[in-house]
């Protein structure tokens, strides 16, 4: 395996896990006040669609990132409301979500293009092309830097940078600010956070905003950026992949970075059942290494690897007085 | 109030009986809709052309659900219509259930075998119309390497891809084929993005041409292929025109020729099994204005050569899912 082969896995890995750690950064926020969160899922395809939509009606890509955030920001309001404002059941709420952005993207999109349940094709500005970073072509001749900064580093589209800055920046606004620390304590006790004064239901609707706001990057990455166009069910089930990253990273955002990266790394793996034969001189089922990321996750559960504690109050609607 | 509801279903019941006169053929089409691009499009294609043709009218519907398929065909045939084509093979239990209830009616089901005396099951030899793409690929590629990409992991699509090896291998003996299905559960049908890493994977082993059977999938394939240069195939309907000048042809499965020829035949269709293969235009590959800078006069020559040999029964491309083994391509 050539350092060639070993960038260009690990290009394929960073693409992969984008869409994940969005994802999972989004259910963090969200989980982190105590608002379970399994419609990630539905909120991605929701943005993935209406991205494209617009992005394709307007000509403009980040018009349709404007737009899927809104798609997946309606669809956590209802998240909100039912959870918060009404005290229903999390789960069920996220599973209505989920099949609600499953049925509702494929009739608007056949009703409005026509095409099977698709938009169509997304040409020029209508698409967040890759962007080559400063230097990317003059530095690529130096051994190892140059090539890694041209491959894997330099031309991914703009929103994979994106994402990777917001992992410090959720880790500030978490542990560093007055607003984090609220948050926190909010999916843990939140009668005490009553009690010191401030709202609850506030605290946790903006929670449940921002997981909107990245589960629409999320989304739009797919459609936007990785795609030119969305096909129906696009998501693929990336969601919940997100939601096993979270416990995984027991709800902090460097694991969440780590966790997303390692489940890329494995999907990107799956890809070169060729190189895998190579390396390890017999051959390794495809299937294995994508049930791998779940595995892990029942693994980490079952206590073997320390213990995943979810927030505590998470799943549990807050009733001010009983 | 009761009484309104008896009249009104009533005379919705008369203009159903009445929409479809005696012995006018009848098509449903399955969930993805008429309007899909591919599979039922073909179809509705196939009823328009034969409408035009002869002038004469069939009736016609779109399911919205599952529930719908048994009660649409008992309709129909109660309605008098006569054949019933449906498209798709997820009607085989609801028509063997309706087959027996109205044994004068004939009913030809698609892509799917259905044994009762009076449907007609039309299935597609699609590993002959791989083996025409797949020497294609071969003429085309600069590399020496082709790859294919598959949508979940079947009988049917290793058929695919055991037909395209089949023609790859026929073309140059020394060739590399890298094959690979996007996964094994109904998710792959529609995982583009999954779909776009693969290629990149097949790309950066070389491959220069990529042949993709993934239905939705497929999209994020071809995108990608157009995207880094590199030729593509696609599949089921002609999907040249999708990126003009960089899709090399697609694998075609003619489901308009097997509706037009059920349409044409009326009542008098003859029932049993019938395989659509390259003889009798059932599978095919698209040559039009978007490819034809792409297949040059020698390619197409020698393709339609191994079609005709096909077709006269000289040459036998191996079907997969006949033994479960594949002589050109290891699974």
């Amino acid at each position: 395996m050539d350092l060639l082969t070993i960038l260009q896995i690990l290009d394929s890995s960073v693409r992969l896990a984008v869409p994940l750690l969005l994802a999972c950064l989004a259910g963090l926020y969200s989980e982190r006040a105590g608002i379970f969160d399994i419609g990630l899922e539905g909120k991605m395809l929701a943005a993935a669609f209406m991205a494209a939509a617009i992005a394709y009606t307007s000509g403009s890509a980040w018009v349709g990132l404007l737009a899927g955030i809104g798609a997946s920001l309606v669809l956590s309001a209802v998240h909100g409301v039912a959870s918060i404002t009404f005290r229903g059941n999390q789960l069920i709420s996220g599973v209505a979500i989920n099949f609600l952005a499953a049925g509702l993207t494929v009739v608007i999109a056949q009703s409005w293009f026509a095409q099977g349940g698709r938009t169509p094709t997304l040409q020029g500005d209508a698409r967040f092309e890759p962007i080559t970073l400063p230097f990317a072509e003059s530095l690529q001749s130096v051994p190892v830097i140059g090539p890694i900064y041209y491959e894997l580093i330099s031309g991914h589209s703009v929103l994979v940078y994106i994402a990777f800055l917001l992992v410090p920046l959720t880790w500030w606004v978490l542990y560093r600010t007055r607003f984090g620390l609220r948050l926190r304590a909010v999916g843990e006790n939140p009668a005490s956070v009553d009690t010191a004064g401030i709202s609850v239901v506030q605290l946790r609707y903006i929670a449940v905003i921002i997981c909107g706001v990245l589960c629409g990057l999320a989304g739009a990455y797919l459609s936007t950026a990785l795609q030119a166009g969305f096909t129906k069910d696009m998501s693929a089930g990336r969601g919940f992949i997100a939601l096993a990253a979270l416990i995984f990273a027991k709800w902090r955002p460097w694991h969440a970075l780590y966790a997303t990266l390692l489940f890329g790394f494995l999907q990107a793996l799956a890809l070169r059942p060729d190189l895998l034969e190579n390396t390890l001189g017999f051959k390794v089922n495809g299937q294995l290494l994508d049930a791998l990321p779940y595995i892990l996750t029942v693994v980490i559960l079952a206590g073997f690897v320390g213990k995943a504690i979810p927030p505590r109050a998470g799943g549990e609607p807050y009733v001010k007085e009983r | 109030m009761t009484f309104m509801k008896k009249m009104m279903s009533a005379t919705a019941a008369l203009a159903l009986t009445a929409g479809a006169a005696a012995a006018d053929p009848a098509i449903v089409f399955d969930l993805g809709g008429k309007f899909d691009k591919s599979f039922n499009e073909s179809a509705f294609n196939g009823a328009m052309r034969w409408a035009e043709e002869t002038g004469g009218s069939f009736a016609e519907v779109e399911l919205q659900s599952d529930a719908q398929r048994e009660q649409a065909l008992r309709r129909f045939a109660e309605s008098g219509a006569n054949p019933i084509v449906m498209a798709g093979f997820a009607f085989a239990t609801a028509l063997n259930e309706v087959a027996a209830d109205y044994p004068d009616t004939k009913f030809v089901i698609i892509d799917m075998v259905v044994d009762q005396p009076n449907v007609r099951s039309v299935v597609f030899n699609e590993h002959e119309g791989s083996y025409l793409v797949g020497m294609l690929a071969a003429m085309a590629s600069e590399s020496g390497t082709v790859s294919f990409v598959g949508g979940m992991d079947i009988p049917l699509i290793r058929k695919f891809a055991c037909g395209y090896a089949q023609g790859v291998k026929a073309v140059n003996a020394d060739a590399t084929i890298v094959a690979n299905m996007t996964g094994t559960t109904p998710a792959a049908w529609n995982d583009p993005v999954k779909g776009s890493e693969l290629t990149l994977a097949q790309i950066s082993q070389g491959s220069d041409v990529v042949f993709a059977a993934a239905g939705g999938t497929g999209v994020g394939v071809l995108q990608t292929a157009a995207d880094n240069n590199i030729l593509s195939i696609g599949v089921d309907a002609n999907q040249n025109y999708l990126h003009p000048g960089q899709v090399l042809t697609s694998m075609l499965k003619r489901v308009d020729n097997a509706v037009y020829e059920a349409f044409s035949a009326g009542v008098d269709v003859e029932t049993g099994f019938n395989a659509m293969g390259v003889a009798n235009e059932g599978v095919g590959y698209a040559l039009d204005e978007f490819n034809a800078e792409l297949v040059t006069a020698e390619m197409a020559e020698m393709v339609d050569a191994a079609a005709a040999s096909i077709a006269a029964g000289e040459l036998a491309v191996h079907d997969y899912s006949s033994d479960e083994t594949c002589p050109a391509l290891e699974f």
